[in-house]
């Protein structure tokens, strides 16, 4: 009996010692559990839309976005701003030009520690979608004018989601916040059943700190619907770098989430006062980030509006500069109360 | 029996307090000894990888071009303003400065970065951790700009984190030098991208 127990009990814990491989992500989309199972075209039933009330610019792409959480399991928002999602967690973002389907990100939290950052790439026909390769995929579809969309590298995918903490950034408190804005740029009027703060803690899949609390509803904190569209748009498409969180730290300038909820006139100010340590060309020193009046002497205009490699910000994930925002940017900047 | 027992347990613990006692020194000493070797394996790296190629100016000296190191891994000069480049076209497709310091090519004109620990121009806000995976990704602190040619950060991927961390740790032990080198110049939009 001990003869046959102790080799067992050695092999057991020579199991629990040795490194648990890495999962990897399926080959094909259709493998990661977001389709229905008998039925590719459908959604799978315990898969559930949502949508970002200041959305990412991809040179314009159209979006649909999903999230899975396993049976059971509760996402821990006991820190409004800081969720943390249970094991077996996904999100998926599909990107299409026109009505051609490009790419599906998925975001898969694999173990307590890890998150696995992939994208599919369509075929033309928009019938199958594959494991794009982990260097990403360049002129994945053609956006005229000679300008091409690339499926990120996976390095790329970490370097705004996070390498080191790695995060869900249009799944959170303020991006599902139900006081909506109606002047989000690129603003998407809500799927039919889509996910928004009120309906996760109502369903019971989000632990607030007190159970017995209604629904938060975070927006950004100011009288000034220009400061709130601007600031949100800005938070949605900067702030996973300029948070002064995460990765980054050192990169500034930054806005900070929590200030921006309690008081963004603050945050504006800031920057208004605020030096960049870049150069805009032809400059010796830095540059104010938003000169009040003056949108070209604005480094962050500038940025805004370059989409040459040294300069573009974003710095990756887009080589199409949202006219849209730089206009509403300009006018927020020639309107600042002075 | 349990005399010499009761001697023999004696002798083990004075020994595991001297021990403990000396393992305390030893461990700080081998912390400091570790940094040591780790600064002198930077330097190492550093001389070998062709760094000051680039990072510290160049000047002409009697044998001809030499890196001036007096303002070894300064970067480009802020006090050397360059005129535009050269025309460029085909098949000369890049140029140098007689710094060294400075080249244009078709991704505009790239300036070599300060290396010293300044805390406003150079790496004296960076972290060990940037400082790789700007290595690992090609990009300004993991997450920024492209890194620029000629940085051959293709090459340099392939050092170990081991390698990096000691190239990291020498640049941290120079002296803080300023010199705020010039932000990248983006080629003409020619709609390519």
């Amino acid at each position: 009996m001990i003869g046959k127990c102790v080799p067992a009990a050695i092999a057991a814990l020579s199991s629990l010692l040795v490194a648990s491989p890495v999962p990897q992500p399926p080959e094909r989309l259709a493998d990661t559990g977001l389709y229905a199972r008998d039925d590719a075209s459908r959604v799978a039933d315990d898969v559930h839309a949502f949508s970002p009330q200041y959305p990412l610019w991809t040179d314009g792409a159209g979006k649909r976005r999903w999230i899975h959480l396993p049976a059971g399991a509760a996402i821990d928002a006991t820190q409004l701003l800081e969720w943390d999602f249970p094991v077996g967690t996904k999100f998926w973002k599909e990107f299409s030009f026109g009505s051609r389907k490009v790419e599906t990100r998925m975001l898969w939290k694999a173990t307590p520690s890890q998150w696995i950052a992939v994208s599919y790439a369509w075929n033309e026909d928009g019938t199958d979608a594959v494991l794009a390769p982990a260097e990403g995929l360049t002129g994945a579809a053609d956006l005229g004018n000679g300008k091409r969309h690339a499926i990120p590298s996976r390095t790329d995918c970490l370097a705004c989601h996070g390498a080191r903490a790695t995060r869900p950034l249009g799944f959170n408190a303020w991006q599902l916040s139900d006081d909506r804005d109606p002047n989000a740029l690129h603003g998407e009027p809500l799927p039919d059943g889509a996910l928004s703060l009120q309906s996760l803690v109502a369903s019971g899949v989000l632990k607030l700190e007190r159970s017995e609390d209604p629904a938060p509803r975070p927006r950004i904190a100011t009288d000034n619907p220009a400061t709130r569209s601007v600031l949100g748009y800005l938070a949605g498409n900067c702030g996973s770098c300029h948070s002064r969180e995460g990765d980054v730290p050192a990169v500034t300038p930054f806005l900070p989430m929590h200030q921006l909820l309690s008081d963004a006139d603050a945050v504006a100010r800031v920057m208004t006062a605020r030096a960049t340590t870049w150069q805009a060309p032809g400059r010796d020193e830095g540059t104010t980030i938003v000169a009040p009046h003056a949108p070209d002497a604005s480094a962050l205009l500038a940025r805004m509006r370059s989409r040459r490699p040294s300069s573009q910000m974003p710095p990756l994930g887009t080589v199409v500069r949202d006219d849209e925002a730089v206009d509403a940017v300009r006018r927020w900047i020639e309107l600042a109360p002075r | 029996m349990r005399s010499y027992i009761s001697t023999a347990l004696m002798t083990m613990a004075a020994a595991a307090v001297a021990a403990g006692v000396a393992g305390t020194t030893t461990k700080a000493e081998t912390r400091e000894a570790d940094t040591v070797a780790r600064v002198a394996r930077g330097a190492y790296l550093v001389s070998i990888a062709g760094c000051h190629d680039c990072h510290t100016p160049w000047v002409m000296g009697p044998k001809g071009p030499h890196a001036d190191m007096t303002r070894a891994l300064t970067g480009h000069p802020q006090d050397e303003k360059m005129p535009a480049p050269p025309a460029l076209n085909g098949q000369w497709v890049w140029a140098g400065a007689a710094t060294n310091t400075a080249f244009a090519g078709p991704w505009g004109v790239s300036f070599t970065a300060n290396l010293t620990p300044d805390p406003d121009t150079g790496l004296g806000k960076w972290t060990e951790e940037m400082f790789i995976a700007t290595i690992r990704t090609g990009r300004h602190q993991g997450v920024g700009r492209p890194v620029l040619p000629p940085m051959p950060v293709q090459v340099y991927t392939n050092m170990t984190d081991e390698d990096l961390k000691s190239v990291f740790a020498y640049l941290q032990s120079l002296k803080p030098v300023r010199n705020r080198v010039p932000a990248p110049i983006d080629p003409p939009e020619d709609g390519s991208r």
